[in-house]
């Protein structure tokens, strides 16, 4: 059954192939449901590879942990055959990868229904489903590569798909610079990404995640330095897709996309682009100690930067997209921490709650006739019982209460944190009371309270095809815990899943005691967020206005700050260079002939074409001659 | 030579001599259509070219990629080779052949040629316009598969003339000024190029006698180390003025922007390339030791390059001057690969010079499209053009993406293969190129979106989309962008050996003294384990030692 793994990207591709030769004539909602049915297709051969993968012997070895396991390698084609370089074009079947392929697919599967609805009546509508097929082939080639270059060529087209859906309304200014700003800070990242190739290739003489002769097999023999060097540049890489400091600038503004897209692209699948690499790559990250902790750092400051940002958000989206930051900074602190499954535990269940968010959002707008601002919301679980229903499930979820899925993946994340530094553990703890807040306040400014929105709007509840993804991710969000579940070891599903992918598998909370004590913390640090926000927000007990501050409105001037450099002496030093250019460079080869011009004039009168100058200038030539020869046989 | 053709299994037919007589021919007979029939001058000129542009083809299909890699050496690894007595007394013979570097030129000179003849109307005049485009693509494929270094001098020289009276008679409001510049600054590069050639032949030939031969030259290494270096000089500044590299580079955006559509695709795909193309076959082979003891300063200028040239490319208002200021980027990239010294990394200048050329000729095709509608190619008179014609800007923004190297389009092939090989010798200055690669989307994108996205003004709202013709004159360079994208094992396999051989060359040729002492010791030993049993793996454990001795 693994042998099929090659169909799982190529029915979105088909799909793309079949919308760009006829999207137009397929028109609506035939186009959305085609890519919907090649999504969901997709999803079901993740499965059945899925369960082809259960079958294989664990007993294996070479996998992509340096050690053994289940895996699967399927080569297409050799891609780039040259000198002592192969690079094939082959896809990797193991847990991780299929850990991943399986909520790319799923989720993927639910946002493409949706679209299906809320795209309805856009005149470019058969393009964003070509769009949204793309990606999905794109991302699955990213999580299925079996190399550093197929992972590349997944990663650049799933950043190439994000400028394309970003800028989909492109003749709105903001949309387009955007979806500019999106590629330009993610090929930052990607800089990263090729040097962490070179070096690693250079160095290892191989690019292949499995195998006997794997980067797993050879990264043990990594100098330290060399590990860090590679780590640091993964990092980058990471950082630039998964929005952390400081290449975050980008997220928030990608919220310029349809509502489909920031859930899908910007929120469940993507984003966690850099988590799976970094996880991919433990085995590189293990050699190196000071690495994971730089990791952890940049994690938990993205985290708790991001959630100060998102608590005085008013566009209900970009609450979402800072919220979405801060997450990934957990991610960023569970994998410096060394707990990888951790971080892809909260990659899986942070796509099923934040996708569920962002769907609820998109609802909500989509009601609201594309009203964003959340000053203008308010009292809508009455008009719109379902979204207001799986909104709250995803609340909960976020904001960590247990037993809803957020709370055991954040959990492990900060029991991890405090083996690490309690100081790191600490700024976890803070961001997750932050979070339970400001998504509290969100959920109270939407739903509840008294409504404020204008008397021409006209809220509804959506269309099924809307809904139905709505109530599944809620349903997800609810139960996505039971994955791993810490309480017996013999419930920790997905650890053992995973663990062949590892190089080293990192056992946390040995001690019970402490375990329950974090939890517990945890949980109350979640209930006071929730009760500060509901004192604020739904009671009025605390006065609002000082609890939105500029400079978080502002997120701490960073994009702004970045911006003005940019547009201003970055553009000025382009400038001048282009300047020079034309004036010194240019302006050196034209001043030359100017100068043989000049020459040219001053020798002319010579030329004066009388033969009596011409004679004596051959006799005084001559007499030159003759007292130089006669000089030189002198001597 | 003769032992080898057999082996490849091609015919006794003389494919590379049709390849140049065949558009040769061509122009001779436009230029004699009757001046009653100006409209009979593309149809045959394109009927010529597509002759000549099939032959290119047939010789890729019939190139024997197992005998290329037997050869032993960069001379045996010629092919198609021809071989006839032209002035004896001097040693000059007309000598043609190819390798896997000069094949895929070969191919694209050809192919090219016809497709913009035949999509790209000149307007006026169109008997001399076809007859110097045919002469063009005679003169640049004699170039490429020349082996003797008077008949090479030759070719480049009658690929000038052309070019120049393109710019100058069918090019737009500056063209004299863009020409006669051209014109000054390549013929100063030729009067270098003729020196060193005759100086070469006269100081390097074997003691039987003068020669041109360029494998006889090549081979037998008769210079003195620093005759060698001086005519080495020499042939580079020529070359690198072709290239061209900063700062000998300004007369490219002037020649690109006031050429006329097919003379810019032509310029871009085929001319840039002999200044490359001669870096490889009359710098490293010719003078492998002088190309070595040279290449810190060559890399250092590729580099530059890569920097300047994209940040130039950002501010430029003018679309088409952009796209040439890129060029300058793009080419900075090989001449990286070039002197890098690797297999991969000239494997993957080569791909790239075959890349560059489909990527920014198709650029050229688009901005050449935009005008006709507009008559403007400035920035900031455009606005929203996706609006009105949005497979005008979805061709536009898929050659782009190939143009930034993203990976699954050509673009990606060439510049990933030169900086992974560069990284292994010259790992700072890769470092500094890949920054490039950020660069290359900034200006590309910033000029999309000015162009393309946002409200489009009453004038851009009537801009028409892409024609039929116009998109059967595109689709070659597209369905090209792609494939060679998702599958270059074909150009790569087949150009590897000649890489590889070269790679040799200048390591047996080459001073002895590596500038970083651990790194040709790695190439050498990289194609050595190809030749071996070709498992990549054996060496794992000796590069990491090396690695790990970079790092204490």
């Amino acid at each position: 059954m693994v042998e099929l793994v090659w169909l799982i990207p190529a029915l979105p591709l088909a799909g793309f192939a079949i919308l760009l030769l006829a999207g137009p004539r397929l028109g609506e909602p035939r186009a959305g449901w085609l890519a919907t049915a090649a999504s969901a297709g997709s999803f079901l051969l993740t499965l059945v590879t899925f369960g082809g993968l259960l079958g294989l012997d664990s007993a294996a070895e070479g996998g992509a942990g340096g050690h053994g396991g289940r895996w699967f390698v399927s080569t297409l084609f050799e891609w780039m055959p040259i000198g002592g370089l192969e690079v094939d074009a082959a896809l990797l079947v193991d847990p991780l990868s299929m850990t991943m392929a399986l909520f790319v697919t799923g989720v993927g599967t639910l946002i493409h229904l949706y679209s299906v609805g809320y795209m309805g009546g856009d005149p470019k509508y058969s393009k964003f489903f070509l769009y949204l097929n793309l990606f999905l082939f794109s991302m699955l080639m990213l999580v299925l590569g079996e190399n550093l270059v197929v992972t590349f060529l997944g990663w650049e087209g799933v950043g190439t798909c994000s400028y394309l859906l970003i800028s989909f309304w492109h003749e709105r200014p903001t949309a387009a610079t955007a979806g500019k700003k999106a590629f330009v800070t993610n090929r930052i990242g990607d800089f990263g990404f090729m040097i962490a190739t070179f070096l690693l290739w250079t160095t290892l003489g191989t690019v292949s995640y499995a195998g006997p002769e794997s980067l797993a097999a050879g990264a043990p023999a990594l100098a330290t330095g060399t590990a860090t060097a590679v780590s640091l540049m993964l990092l980058l890489a990471a950082a630039g897709k998964s929005a952390q400091l400081p290449l975050y600038v980008w997220l928030p503004d990608a919220m310029e996309g349809p509502t489909p897209v920031s859930a899908m692209v910007h929120a469940a699948t993507m984003v966690t682009a850099g988590v799976y690499l970094l996880v991919r790559l433990n085995p590189v990250l293990d050699a190196s100690e000071g690495a994971l902790l730089v990791i952890a750092i940049v994690g938990a400051a993205t985290a708790l930067f991001a959630a100060l940002a998102a608590v005085a958000q008013h566009d209900i989206k970009k609450v979402l997209a800072y919220s979405t930051v801060s997450q990934l900074g957990y991610m960023f602190l569970a994998i410096g921490s060394g707990a990888y499954v951790a971080a892809i535990f909260h990659v899986v269940t942070h796509a099923f709650f934040k996708g569920l968010l962002f769907l609820g959002s998109g609802s909500v707008i989509h009601g609201l006739g594309d009203e964003q601002d959340m000053r203008r919301m308010g009292a809508l679980r009455a008009v719109m019982p379902v979204t207001a229903v799986t909104f709250i499930v995803g609340w909960l979820a976020i904001a960590g209460v247990p037993p809803l899925s957020g709370f055991w993946s954040k959990d492990e994340i900060l029991l991890a944190a405090w083996e690490q530094h309690w100081l790191l553990w600490a700024v976890g703890l803070v961001t997750a009371l932050l979070t339970a807040y400001y998504m509290s306040r969100q959920t109270f400014l939407v739903f509840f309270g008294g409504r404020r929105w204008d008397d021409g709007a006209h809220p509804h509840e959506s269309p099924p095809t809307m809904t139905l993804p709505l109530v599944l991710l809620a349903g997800a969000a609810a139960i996505g815990g039971v994955m791993n579940l810490p309480l017996v070891k013999d419930w920790l599903v997905l650890e053992h899943f995973l663990e062949p992918v590892l190089a080293h598998p990192h056992h946390f909370g040995s001690d019970t005691w402490l375990k329950w004590v974090l939890a517990c913390v945890a949980v109350v640090a979640a209930l006071i967020g929730i009760a500060v926000a509901a004192a604020a927000w739904l009671r009025s007990r605390i006065p609002t206005d000082r609890l939105e501050p500029a400079l978080l409105e502002n997120a701490f001037y960073v994009d702004s700050t970045i911006s003005n450099f940019v547009g201003g002496p970055g553009t000025k030093a382009f400038e001048a260079a282009a300047t020079a250019d034309r004036r010194f460079v240019d302006g050196a080869v034209n001043g030359v002939a100017k100068l043989v011009r000049m020459l040219g004039e001053a020798v002319r009168p010579l030329q004066s074409g009388y033969l009596r100058h011409y004679a004596s200038g051959v006799a005084v030539g001559a007499v030159i001659l003759v007292i130089w020869l006669a000089l030189r046989g002198a001597s | 030579m003769g032992s080898l053709l057999g082996a490849s299994g091609a015919t006794d037919f003389p494919l590379l001599n049709a390849l140049i007589f065949v558009p040769a021919v061509g122009a001779l007979i436009v230029a004699l259509l009757p001046r009653s029939r100006p409209d009979l001058a593309r149809p045959v000129g394109a009927l010529f070219a597509g002759i000549g542009g099939a032959l290119a083809l047939a010789t890729a299909w019939q190139f024997d990629t197992a005998a290329a890699a037997d050869a032993e050496s960069v001379g045996e690894g010629f092919q198609f080779v021809s071989q006839q007595s032209w002035i004896p007394d001097l040693g000059i013979s007309w000598h043609v052949g190819v390798d896997g570097i000069s094949l895929w030129l070969v191919v694209l000179t050809s192919v090219i040629v016809p497709i913009v003849l035949a999509g790209v109307d000149p307007h006026h005049d169109p008997k001399p316009y076809t007859a110097w485009m045919l002469l063009l693509q005679a003169g640049s494929v004699g170039a490429f598969v020349a082996l003797d270094l008077f008949l090479f001098f030759v070719m480049f020289e009658v690929v000038l003339v052309p070019m120049y009276l393109l710019i100058a008679g069918w090019g737009y409001e500056g063209r004299r000024y863009a020409a006669t510049k051209f014109f000054i600054y390549t013929m100063a590069g030729s009067a270098l190029l003729l020196v060193a050639i005759v100086a070469t032949a006269v100081l390097g030939s074997p003691e039987s006698g003068i020669t041109f031969d360029l494998v006889t030259l090549a081979e037998g290494q008769g210079l003195t180390t620093n005759a060698a270096r001086l005519c080495f000089v020499a042939f580079a500044i020529a070359f690198l003025v072709k290239v061209p590299v900063v700062p000998l580079h300004t007369w490219l955006p002037d020649a690109h922007t006031e050429a006329p559509t097919a003379g810019s695709v032509v310029l871009a795909a085929v001319l840039l390339k002999l200044g490359a193309y001669g870096l490889l076959r009359f710098g490293l082979y010719l003078f492998p030791e002088a190309s070595d003891w040279a290449a810190p300063v060559l890399v250092t200028v590729g580099v530059v390059g890569v920097i300047w040239g994209a940040i130039t490319a950002a501010m430029q208002r003018d679309l088409k001057r952009l796209v040439a200021y890129s060029s300058v980027a793009h080419m900075g990239f090989i001449v990286l690969g070039i002197f890098a010294f690797t297999a991969e990394a000239i494997g993957g200048g080569v791909i790239q010079m075959v890349n560059h050329g489909i990527s920014t000729g198709a650029l050229f095709l688009l901005v050449g499209m935009l005008y006709e509608r507009r008559r403007t190619r400035r920035i900031d008179e455009l606005a929203g053009i996706q609006s009105a014609a949005p497979v005008y800007a979805g061709v536009f923004t898929l050659i782009m993406l190939s143009s930034i190297g993203v990976p699954g389009l050509n673009g990606f092939v060439g510049e990933f293969l030169i900086l992974i090989g560069s990284f292994e010798t010259r790992r700072w200055w890769t470092v500094i190129a890949a920054t490039g690669v950020i660069l290359a989307a900034l200006y590309l994108l910033w000029a999309y979106q000015r162009v393309f996205h946002g409200p489009p003004a009453a004038a851009d709202r009537q801009t028409a989309d892409l024609r039929k013709g116009e998109l059967a004159t595109l689709a070659p360079f597209v369905i090209a962008a792609v494939a060679l994208g998702v599958y270059p094992k074909p150009l790569l396999t087949a150009t590897e050996p000649a890489a590889k051989c070269l790679v040799m060359h200048v390591t047996v040729h080459g001073s002895g003294e590596p500038s970083d002492p651990a790194d040709p010791v790695l190439v050498f030993d990289r194609c050595e384990v190809r030749d071996g049993n070709g498992s990549a793996g054996d060496s794992i454990g000796d590069r990491v030692d090396d690695t790990a001795g970079d790092n204490h």
